[in-house]
């Protein structure tokens, strides 16, 4: 009779506990939540240990919200809230219900703090619960979370998820983090064995480094396949290697295009040896800097379109600097080039005092809109959206002055005057004139690279600097006067210095570079393509 | 009533003669004045970092001038332009001392431009305070060094990052001599540690070096081999930016390699977006977002002196105000500003410091410090994670390279050397 009065209660306790379950685990999370406030980093790791076994989707706000610095605490009762700045108001966020809690003063609030050790458990925690996310992408993300991290706690997440994935890729990075757990769950070799072939048909980095963790640990049976795993793995990444060194040459000969380009025009066409071309490149991003500034200031909507306002805007103020050296300097001295290398040199130091002064010493910032940051996956190549464009847009400028030169009657004219002045003036071309907006072309195509230069280097006064010992060296060996040779030649210095890097290093990989061209230009004096006949003199 | 007015006159005057004989006394120490020179870059490279100490030291002069001076005088700042040419530096610090007459210099970034105004310093014997973290190895009796020694920045650093569990490592440095100093310090101390020489990776780059993709991708290699992975980046100046950038772009996250950065601070992340770098490290011995009244209050003198709201201050800048403090204040004790003096009575000497301590000047010329380390936050400040416990004296001579380890610095007398041999017993140089 007892027992069963015990039964009895035991079952109503049951039945209640069910009612009230949600209710009270609601209060026991914010417990937890609000329990974050205390202590320091190591109680606040407890926390997150706590939070992660309630095992509640509902965790997953707060805990983003703290690995992103938007979690803080109400100074007086430690309330623990999410902060949203939203046009220099602080909105207050509740972090289990994400209610709307109205706009608060930032000041009666403390951030809670987070480090790297914090962010790594809470990316941990995650990903088991992002598992169940409802973007594929989240779901691989999470999966290789676990491959690289190889979380034992998860397999149980992984396993009932596997049973109703449907994505392929998605099960396939679920199926390779399942190797890498149970690989190191003391399973049987055969099981063990399974769990490599599955990590070797997998491959990349990751499974790499599972593999080569595994070695360590692995029976001398095993060990022999995974080091056969391993090899499998690098031969594959060695061809990637191969396709990435030709891309990353190709990016970075894309930059020394478009820093030579328009020195292609200025000392190429014209003959002006022009040491004031870097400072070109520098005004057109400092002309990027200004409209950034005042399109943030003034139009903020437009900001993903800034660097469209940015480039005419650069050509135009380059160009116009460039017309007035001319004008102003290099047109007295004309078939005087060490003179001339001398005066404009004197006016780069010139401009960059001049932008120091305005600007300040500092660099700048020159934030790139969101299609130009990030990057994407090709096999195990990482490619970035930035280099990406100014591949195509290095090109576009190459292809757009071919057109100018080749077509226009501007270009005929050009043409005309450097190849036979007299010749050019007889016939009614305003010589000076055509001078002056050659010269201006030139700068102002070095104005739009400085845009683009914008976008991976820093804009300071020195920016011009850096590249002009390197434009040179394309315009040189590409072949003075002709812009295919520029193009050839930029890719060819590119590619070979990422070729020669992973192995000499950055700067012996420069050196030889420089080495090669100085022998090279000893066989070939006038570069690659070099003009033939009468026009050269 | 009448001899209350007497005595309120008779107040009045005594009060009127005392402001007339204190502005007599001024007009005549206006025209003698202490001159403090200031070596900073204002054109060229590195003008880009040393402007702002140079303004710094102005803000700091005026300071001091309304406080009433040194010593009963006014000092006056003589600001010269080296423009980032390092011969120009000891031709510069030769005029500010042989014809400006300066009592003391501040100046100086980059090694190069110490070693190269050394021989002047000697020669005519003044006083340099030298304000940049630096690769050590170094104490002259005219030299006083107010940034960090590698003991008090790249050891301490490191040791953070073995207790964060890191394994493997990437020394990452521009191609010059502090890069390549600490470097080979940082590769003995973790070789000493157990550290398999397989795991250390050592790249180098040339100065401005601005495509990181083949290095990027590299640590991202490096770091998949099973081990957890850091790097640490002694890469200086304008290469920081876009390496950064490609970082962030290639989606290096400071939880799976974190770098910690000794050439990183508030200014130089001024210039890029940090929204990616949130978590990446620096070690300073100071950062902007100390919680410290003096802190505090020096960043809002700052921000009026420059009469910009969003300025940062940096780890240099705070080294200028130690040394600037130090050099008042054993001035005053000497109650001169001559070099010989200053020189004497400078040992020992402290002065708060801006993270709510006190720094002191050691025998060997060199300051302690406390070794701060931060993580990079998405406004570019610095949060700070970890701290020493107490202040760390800085060590001239690192224990850790062989050539090195048997040297001491004490110019206190009877010593009174920089390099004394502990085995051979005689002062000067390295070797056994």
């Amino acid at each position: 009779m007892k027992r069963c009065r015990l039964y009895k209660s035991l079952f109503i306790g049951l039945l209640l506990s069910c009612f009230i379950n949600t209710h009270l685990l609601a209060d026991t999370l914010n417990d937890t939540i609000n329990s974050l406030a205390k202590g320091g980093f190591k109680e606040r790791a407890k926390v997150i240990g706590l939070m992660s076994r309630l095992n509640d989707d509902r965790i997953l706000n707060s805990l983003e919200a703290l690995s992103a610095g938007k979690l803080y605490f109400r100074k007086n009762n430690k309330q623990v809230i999410i902060l949203k700045k939203e046009d220099n108001k602080y909105y207050a966020k509740d972090p289990v219900t994400k209610s709307n809690l109205g706009v608060v003063q930032k000041k009666q609030f403390k951030k809670i703090r987070v480090n790297n050790r914090l962010r790594r458990q809470i990316k941990l925690t995650l990903s088991s619960l992002k598992l169940r996310a409802s973007s594929p992408k989240d779901r691989i993300l999470a999966a290789t979370n676990i491959l690289k991290t190889i979380d034992k706690s998860a397999l149980k997440a992984i396993q009932s998820q596997l049973l109703i994935e449907k994505n392929k890729s998605v099960r396939k990075a679920m199926i390779a983090a399942r190797a890498s757990v149970i690989l190191f769950n003391n399973s049987s070799n055969a099981k063990q064995i399974q769990s490599i072939n599955i990590l070797m048909k997998y491959g990349g980095r990751e499974a790499r480094s599972v593999l080569t963790r595994f070695l360590s640990s692995a029976n001398p049976r095993v060990k022999k396949i995974t080091e056969n795993a391993i090899k499998t793995i690098d031969v594959s990444l060695q061809r990637w290697t191969f396709i990435q060194n030709v891309w990353y040459g190709l990016s970075l000969g894309s930059v020394l295009l478009l820093a030579a380009i328009g020195l292609a025009i200025t000392f190429g066409v014209m003959g002006v040896i022009n040491m004031a071309h870097g400072e070109m490149v520098m005004i057109g991003a400092y002309t990027t800097f200004v409209v950034q500034d005042l399109i943030k200031a003034n139009f903020s909507h437009l900001f993903e379109y800034s660097l469209a306002f940015s480039i005419p805007l650069a050509f135009i103020v380059s160009g116009l600097v460039g017309i007035a050296i001319e004008r102003g300097v290099i047109r007295y001295l004309y078939g005087r080039p060490l003179e001339t290398l001398l005066a404009t040199w004197g006016i780069s130091l010139v401009l960059q005092q001049t932008v120091r002064s305005l600007f300040g010493p500092t660099n700048q910032e020159v934030s790139s809109p969101e299609f130009m940051s990030g990057a994407f996956q090709v096999g195990q190549m990482t490619i970035t959206y930035n280099r990406l464009y100014i591949i195509f847009f290095a090109v576009f400028i190459l292809l757009i002055l071919l057109i100018l030169i080749k077509k226009s009657s501007f270009g005929l004219q050009m043409r005309a005057v450097t190849q036979n002045r007299l010749m050019a003036r007889s016939m009614g071309i305003r010589s000076d004139w055509v001078d002056a907006l050659t010269f201006g072309l030139g700068s102002g195509i070095a104005g739009i690279a400085g845009v683009a230069l914008s976008q991976i280097e820093n804009v300071s006064p020195n920016l011009g600097q850096a590249y002009i010992i390197d434009s040179f060296m394309v315009v040189v060996f590409g072949g003075v006067g002709n812009l295919w040779g520029t193009l050839v030649g930029a890719m060819t210095l590119g590619v070979a210095n990422k070729f020669l890097e992973p192995f000499a290093g950055a700067v012996l990989a420069k050196i030889m570079v420089l080495i090669f061209i100085i022998l090279f230009i000893q066989k070939r004096p006038r570069g690659m393509f070099a003009l033939k006949g009468r026009a050269i003199e | 009533m009448r001899k209350k007015f007497r005595t309120i006159v008779g107040a009045g005057l005594i009060a009127a003669s005392t402001i007339m004989a204190s502005t007599i006394q001024n007009v005549a120490s206006a025209a003698d004045t202490i001159k403090v020179g200031i070596l900073h870059s204002l054109s060229g490279t590195m003008a880009i970092s040393e402007t702002t100490l140079k303004d710094t030291m102005l803000m700091l002069v005026e300071e001091q001038n309304k406080k009433g001076g040194l010593l009963g005088k006014k000092l006056e700042a003589v600001v010269v332009d080296p423009a980032s040419n390092w011969p120009l530096f000891a031709e510069k610090s030769r005029e500010l001392i042989s014809s400006k007459k300066v009592d003391v210099v501040f100046g100086c970034w980059t090694s190069v431009s110490r070693k190269s105004v050394l021989p002047v310093f000697k020669e005519l014997n003044s006083i340099l305070f030298y304000p940049v973290q630096y690769e050590g190895e170094e104490s002259e009796r005219n030299v006083f060094y107010t940034g960090a020694a590698p003991n008090q920045q790249a050891i301490p650093a490191v040791d953070y990052l073995m207790d964060e569990g890191v394994k493997r490592w990437v020394l990452a440095g521009t191609d010059y001599v502090y890069p390549r100093t600490t470097n080979k310090i940082l590769e003995t101390y973790l070789k000493s540690k157990g550290v398999a020489p397989s795991d250390i990776m050592i790249n180098y780059t040339p100065f401005g070096h601005s495509d990181w993709q083949t290095i990027v991708t590299n640590v991202k290699k490096f770091g998949s081999a099973g081990k957890k992975t850091a790097v640490v980046s002694t890469i200086n100046g304008d290469a920081n930016v876009p390496f950064y950038k490609e970082l962030g772009n290639q989606g290096i996250k400071a939880d799976d390699i974190p770098v910690i950065a000794f050439s990183v601070g508030e200014e130089e992340l001024a210039g890029i977006d940090t929204k990616p770098l949130v978590g990446h490290l620096a070690a300073w011995n100071y950062f902007m977002s100390v919680e410290d009244p003096a802190n505090e209050a020096f960043i809002k003198k700052w921000k009026a002196f420059t009469k910009n709201p969003k300025r940062v201050s940096n780890d240099p800048m705070e080294a200028h105000v130690i040394g600037f403090n130090m050099w008042l204040k054993a001035a005053t004790i000497a109650g001169t500003t001559k070099p010989d003096a200053v020189i004497d009575s400078i040992i020992g000497v402290s002065v708060p410091n801006l993270t709510g301590g006190y720094s002191t000047m050691m025998p060997n010329h060199h300051i302690t410090k406390p070794v701060l380390i931060g993580e990079v936050q998405e406004d570019g400040q610095f949060e700070i994670v970890s701290s020493t416990p107490g202040l760390v004296p800085g060590d001239a001579w690192s224990d850790h390279l062989p050539d090195s380890k048997m040297l001491i610095s004490d110019w206190r007398s009877p010593m009174s050397c920089g390099n004394f041999n502990t085995s051979t017993g005689k002062c000067g140089g390295k070797g056994k």
